[in-house]
């Protein structure tokens, strides 16, 4: 058990019950920072530095081929806890050879930013890494429906991201050789 | 210029009278305002942050580096302040005494503007070499005057308080009525020993007057440095006068919500801001004159400005900027202090000031009679 000290205390002297050293040097104390360097951040002109893995917006991403990496699993609007996203599957057209092995893609995505709480769930549900929370946290309209983010302003948002896997390229270089599955 | 205003027909010197009383509230709202600006702007560097700087106006604001630099200062925001108070909706609680309750904020700023009337700010030096005192009204009793009518604006406060019928303006109304009993014999007897120094023995002329005790600090010594007690006294129970942090009983936001201005908003809320600025404003400007020499340059140093129109305006800006120099020490004492309880104000007022201030008086009042005696 710790040791309990009790200091006695030192009667104060007279300047001292005066308080007015005390104060002067609190008058020196602010008037000293006056002169120090401000901590404001002028905002929309200075933006704040955004720290890697901030949660921004919610965004779809294409891979580094410009392709829509979606396809619509709907793992995210299920996932979603407030129900802010909502997907229309569609099918990938047969014809599109840069999309072979892709059966389906969202006809439409819409985000309503109005219930996203920026839980990042989406990103973390997506098998196909197509969903990201990126650096973008400002966002602002004069309607609901202006606020509710449909697929092309998600694509616009989002971007293209590195990919490091090529899973559609891979999984067509593996049907070529013989191993599909 | 006696001869001249004798000159005139009574009607005349009625519209020039009131054309400088219009031109001294212009000059003290237009300091009041300010002050609420600078208020804002020195906790904002006292706290590291900037302070207002984003009110523009459309044609200053658009010229080169000076439009930017002013908007940087916020040069234009207590316009912006004035505005908003103007165009807020005019909301009246139910329970509020009517009458009352729309009184209290004239009756807040009404002693605030009628000092002004007796506070001289300069002088003017005719060409036959006279000299007069640029004041509204040159009353023999000056200080006396302004001690009982300032003393007068605690009621607008009370009436808030009280009008209200509601409990926290009611406490903030209690508070402000003891503060100020306690405080105004402070500072009435710390202002005695002012009186004694400045009156020689045998001289007709007033020694209440301001005028005679800014006059008799030119060339000698300041009267805060003759009487330094005095003035902590008077400087004290000015800021309990004005309700000025650390003495903001009334207000106090912290455990009274808005204190005795909880119910009001608006404009009638904008006229107690004002009226306390201004309070800070003629307070500073009394402090000014009475211990710090008026419009005189330094203690023991005669003017160094010529005897005449020139001398005048550099005499008026040089008591200006001391005004201004306490007006900061005001805010600037606002934002290292806190509050002091309640309880603490009175036992300060009461055991601490009253005592000091009887000693004080008592003191000068042996040493006065000694120096009289001794020079006769």
């Amino acid at each position: 058990m710790a040791k309990t000290v009790v200091l006695e205390r030192k009667p104060l002297s007279l300047s001292e019950r005066t308080y007015l050293p005390q104060i002067a040097t609190g008058l020196k104390t602010t008037f000293s920072n006056m002169f120090k360097p401000k901590v404001t951040l002028q905002y929309p002109e200075e933006k704040p530095v955004i720290p890697q893995n901030y949660r921004g917006i919610p965004t779809l991403v294409k891979d580094p081929n410009g392709r829509e990496k979606c396809v619509s699993c709907q793992l995210c609007e299920f996932v979603c806890p407030p129900k802010a996203i909502r997907i229309t599957p569609g099918e990938v057209p047969e014809e599109d050879l840069d999309r072979e092995h892709v059966e389906k893609a969202p006809q439409e995505f819409e985000i309503n930013m109005l219930r996203c709480i920026y839980c990042g769930y989406c990103q973390e549900v997506c098998p196909e890494e197509a969903i990201f929370l990126q650096q973008e946290y400002s966002s602002s309209g004069y309607s609901r429906e202006e606020l509710i983010n449909k697929k092309d302003k998600l694509y616009e948002l989002g971007g293209v991201l590195p990919d490091k896997h090529y899973k559609w390229d891979k999984k067509k270089k593996a049907e070529l050789e013989g191993n599909s599955h | 210029m006696i001869e001249f205003m004798q000159s005139l027909e009574i009607w005349q010197i009625l519209a020039i009278k009131i054309v400088f009383a219009l031109m001294m509230i212009g000059a003290v709202m237009t300091m009041a305002g300010y002050s609420v600006l600078a208020e804002r702007k020195v906790s904002a560097l006292m706290q590291g942050r900037l302070g207002p700087n984003r009110t523009v106006l459309p044609i200053i604001g658009s010229v080169p580096i000076i439009g930017p630099f002013l908007q940087g200062l916020g040069i234009f925001q207590p316009l912006a302040d004035g505005l908003k108070f103007l165009f807020k909706e005019e909301i009246v609680p139910g329970h509020v005494n009517k009458i009352y309750y729309y009184l209290a904020p004239i009756i807040a700023l009404v002693p605030a503007l009628t000092t002004m009337t007796v506070l001289p700010f300069g002088e003017f030096f005719t060409g036959a070499g006279e000299t007069i005192p640029l004041m509204l009204a040159d009353l023999d009793v000056g200080i006396l005057f302004i001690l009982a009518v300032s003393s007068l604006g605690v009621y607008g406060i009370v009436l808030a308080g009280w009008s209200s019928n509601s409990k926290y303006p009611f406490l903030g109304g209690i508070r402000s009525s003891a503060q100020m009993i306690s405080y105004e014999l402070a500072m009435g007897l710390s202002l005695l020993p002012i009186f004694l120094w400045v009156s020689k023995p045998g001289v007709e002329v007033s020694a209440l007057s301001l005028v005679e005790i800014v006059n008799s600090q030119h060339q000698a010594n300041w009267l805060l440095l003759v009487q330094p007690v005095s003035a902590l006294i008077f400087l004290i129970a000015l800021f309990a006068e004005t309700n000025r942090l650390p003495f903001d009983m009334p207000e106090s936001e912290t455990d009274l919500v808005g204190g005795f201005h909880t119910e009001y908003g608006s404009f009638k809320f904008g006229i107690f801001f004002v009226a306390e600025y201004a309070h800070i404003v003629i307070g500073s400007a009394i402090f000014t004159i009475i211990f710090l020499g008026g419009w005189h340059f330094l203690p023991w140093m005669s003017d160094p400005w010529p005897a005449n129109w020139v001398g005048t305006i550099l005499g008026v800006g040089w008591f200006l900027t001391k005004t201004v120099g306490l007006i900061f020490f005001f805010i600037w004492i606002r934002w290292t202090l806190p509050r002091f309880r309640y309880d603490q104000v009175m036992d300060l007022g009461w055991t601490k000031l009253l005592p000091l201030a009887l000693a004080n008086l008592l003191f000068y009042i042996v040493l006065v009679t000694w120096l009289d005696q001794s020079a006769l």
